[in-house]
């Protein structure tokens, strides 16, 4: 008999401890705040419990910024190049989306902050 | 002119240990050989050899066979005090502690696969402290410690499958396990 009793439990408790880093290590990030600043002042904090939409004015245009459940994302931004949006949904704690040309951005935050401040 | 010669008494027991660190360096150098996508993670053919020394011949001898792996392989990689060769030292040295515990457990419910994975978690743990503590002193190694936890379970229990089979497999010729003569 190759697996023994003991054996079984051994490649358990190995399995229960990879899980346990996984979480530790990968999982801890998630956010559950979102933050959206309009040419650097907070103009909205919001939890990220329930689908929501903002639209938030800038030198450009509007900014339409959707939440969810657990994410958030630029939905529409007159920005010619489109990166914010292109980001798509941010969940993980510390994450950003910046539409500089309409000084719009929105940032994810967690119960712990892996950054103690960002400039941009 | 006097001519003086030093004996060296050569024991079975030495005989035996030279031929088995042989087989385990040529293990490392072989795995060496082996591309990995993260440094660190390889299957540890070299613990094969451990533990079957261990279960057959007891700690002593395999703790000698570890450390003259860890020496020769060291040598011949040219990695010889270089940090790798302390990480191999580190991981070596953590992983013949837990050895010398979990061989005491009782064999009839713990068998080579125990004993290999436990073996394969000291070995990345006594490797991973020596890095966190001396070589990369800062957060960058937890998000490696999934990756490194999950190679250790699957390669320790893969080397402990195979240990246990050599185990069960029938007494080789006799013929070929005589000691070879050396002149």
């Amino acid at each position: 008999m190759m697996l023994r009793a003991g054996d079984a439990g051994v490649l358990l408790a190995g399995a229960g401890l990879v899980a346990a880093l996984t979480v530790f290590a990968w999982g801890g990030g998630r956010g559950d705040t979102a933050v959206i600043r309009a040419a650097g002042q907070i103009v909205q904090t919001t939890a990220l419990t329930h689908a929501q939409s903002f639209t938030i004015d800038g030198p450009l245009g509007t900014t339409r910024i959707e939440i969810e459940p657990g994410r958030a994302r630029i939905a529409r931004d007159p920005s010619p190049r489109q990166l914010c949006v292109k980001q798509g949904w941010l969940t993980q704690s510390g994450q950003a989306a910046l539409c500089l040309p309409n000084q719009v951005s929105l940032e994810i935050r967690g119960r712990t902050s892996t950054y103690d401040t960002l400039g941009y | 002119m006097t001519r003086s010669a030093i004996e060296l008494p050569v024991t079975a027991d030495d005989r035996r240990i030279a031929w088995l660190a042989a087989l385990a360096i040529g293990l490392t150098l072989a795995e060496a050989a082996i591309p990995s996508p993260v440094p660190g993670v390889k299957p540890g053919l070299a613990n094969i050899v451990i533990l079957l020394v261990l279960l057959q011949y007891g700690w002593r001898a395999a703790a000698w066979v570890s450390a003259l792996r860890v020496l020769a392989g060291g040598l011949l990689l040219g990695s010889l005090f270089a940090p790798g060769f302390w990480l191999s030292a580190a991981g070596a040295l953590v992983s013949l502690s837990v050895l010398a515990l979990a061989r005491h457990l009782p064999g009839r419910y713990f068998g080579p696969v125990s004993l290999s994975v436990l073996a394969a978690f000291g070995h990345i743990g006594g490797q991973l402290a020596l890095a966190g503590w001396w070589l990369l002193p800062s957060a960058a190694l937890i998000k490696l410690l999934p990756v490194f936890a999950a190679a250790a379970l699957i390669f320790g229990a893969v080397n402990g499958v195979i240990v246990a089979r050599l185990l069960a497999a029938p007494a080789p010729d006799k013929r070929q396990s005589t000691p070879c003569i050396l002149p």
